[in-house]
């Protein structure tokens, strides 16, 4: 690594400066998981680390709103082990599980994972299908940034250099609505995905009725990809077997994999297809698993014993 | 560029200038020779350099030296308590939880740090939690029993 300089400033403020004064040759860490080894490769180069692990009050997770708000610099653990989380929104608990081993979630944290922005990573397909927004701070304010728009490329995002992402927010989700997020892993546990694919699937009243749907994918492009073509099958129309499959048919037209020692670029597209209807099928499980535990509040308790803890 | 950090090692306090660019796992190994600590992947795969940083467990070598100032770190050194191992090394010794033992240094303190949360772990939780913990020897189960076997050695 070439030499840098390191500043741990104690807040917003202090990182703005900071980041002012080194300009674009800076570079912020937060659990420096990525950062590291990336200039260990010396595909980064900065002349100065800007630490946010100094700035206090960015990594709460709680109810706003209605819906969820996550700060930047919480941790994957702490968001994987946060029991709010896990009854409100049980969904983001697994897709935070599924990143790496708890030692690298220790560190990392939602926002660095966020503007890392390698197209393999976890939490976004989820976040784009729960349609969440992420908070970007500067010295300029702040702005909100769908997730559907954050990712531009490889590695790339829609961040200006002197912007922290501070928040990311989870709408709250209408009635009748669930989601699953699948993570194809035929090497090994701790690997990244061959393909990965989030749903959040809403029923109408009658349960008859498919009202909404988000489909993204993650793994299958430089960006993660969201599947709007094989959402549109499904929206508005009535509930059956087969348009799950019509939909990941649809969905295998959306993907543009590499091939790679996690498999071929065929291989990956049939799989996005598989993957995308059996995320859509859990999808609906879960909806009928929380209308069961509505009607019946005593297996709600049972599950919740089952679940485990961590 | 140099900077001074305050470290405190396996109880022990130090002071001293690193590089910026210093990782833990060479601050520990070569400025503070403690060589307990191994360096397997260098990418925070294989879990031989595993530490604990204020009590969780992390990678030194994806960890800078000056990330770690003013925090508590916990190498392989610090797990025994004048001069006793502690029930987590006992119990590798008793049930074979190692064979060359590259690896070990990383597994006991994975696995410490998962006792400390949960006493008790029944199978899955050990593999859920020792997943990021490589071993070319042992094929694991051995790792597993003594984990699981661990408490038979808490006075
Ligand atoms: C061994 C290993 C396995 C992994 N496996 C997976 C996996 O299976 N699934 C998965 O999803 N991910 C995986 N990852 C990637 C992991 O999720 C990221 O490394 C992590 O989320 C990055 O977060 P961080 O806080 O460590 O970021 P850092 O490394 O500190 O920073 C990453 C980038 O984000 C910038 N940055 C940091 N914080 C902010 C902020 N608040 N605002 C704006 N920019 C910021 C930095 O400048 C840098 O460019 C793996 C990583 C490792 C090392
Ligand atoms: S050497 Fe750090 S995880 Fe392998
Ligand atoms: S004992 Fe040899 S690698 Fe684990």
């Amino acid at each position: 690594m070439i030499p840098f300089e390191y500043r741990t400033p104690k807040n917003l403020k202090e990182v703005h400066a900071t980041l002012k004064e080194f300009g674009s040759d800076a570079k912020l860490i937060a659990g420096g998981t990525s950062l590291v080894i990336m200039m260990k490769q010396r595909l980064v180069r900065p002349s100065c680390l800007v630490s946010l692990r100094s700035v206090r009050g960015l990594n709460s997770i709680e109810i706003s709103d209605g819906g969820l708000r996550i700060g930047g610099l919480a941790t994957h653990r702490e968001v994987e082990s946060s029991s709010l989380l896990r009854r409100r929104l049980p969904m983001l608990t697994e897709t935070y599980h599924h990143v790496a081993t708890i030692r690298v979630r220790n560190m990392a944290t939602v926002g660095g994972g966020l503007a890392h922005a390698d197209p393999n990573q976890d939490p976004p397909p989820s976040l784009i299908a729960l349609g969440a927004t992420v908070k970007a701070t500067s010295a300029d304010g702040s702005r909100v940034i769908p997730m559907d728009d954050f990712f531009t490329d490889y590695y790339e995002t829609v961040l200006n250099p002197d912007e922290i992402v501070t928040e990311v927010f989870v709408p709250k989700m209408a009635a009748n609505t669930a989601g699953a997020y699948l993570k194809f892993l035929p090497r090994t546990a701790d690997d990244y995905a061959t393909v990965s694919a989030a749903a959040v699937l809403t029923l109408d009243k009658t349960h008859k009725i498919i009202s909404d749907v988000r489909i993204a994918l993650g793994s299958v492009g430089v960006t993660p990809i969201r599947a709007t073509a094989a959402e549109a099958i499904l929206r508005g129309q009535p509930l059956k077997a087969e348009a799950f499959a019509e939909a990941g048919e649809k969905a295998k037209e959306a993907v543009d994999p590499v091939s790679d020692f996690r498999g071929s670029a065929a291989y990956k597209k049939e799989m996005a297809g598989v993957f995308v209807r059996r995320a859509l099928e859990k999808a609906l499980a879960n909806i009928r698993q929380q209308a069961r535990v509505k009607a019946s509040p005593k297996a709600a308790k049972k599950t919740t014993k089952k679940g485990k803890k961590h | 560029m140099n900077k001074k950090i305050k470290l405190r090692v396996n109880g022990k306090k130090h002071e001293l200038e690193v590089p910026t660019s210093r990782l833990l796992i060479d601050c520990l190994r070569y400025d503070l020779g403690l060589t307990g600590t191994k360096e397997g992947c260098s990418v925070g795969v294989c879990g031989a350099c595993a530490v604990l940083m204020d009590g969780e467990m992390i990678s030194a070598c994806l960890t800078l030296a000056v990330m770690a100032d003013g925090h508590d770190i916990t190498t392989v050194e610090g797990l025994a308590k004048n001069g006793e191992l502690n029930p987590v090394q006992k119990s590798f010794i008793q049930y074979g939880g190692f064979q060359c033992g590259i690896c070990t240094p990383g597994q006991v303190i994975a696995a410490t740090a998962l006792l400390a949360e949960n006493p008790r772990p029944n199978e899955d939780e050990i593999k859920d939690w020792m997943m990021g913990n490589l071993c070319r020897c042992t094929g694991y189960y051995k790792i597993i029993e003594s984990i699981q076997k661990a408490h038979q050695f808490v006075k």
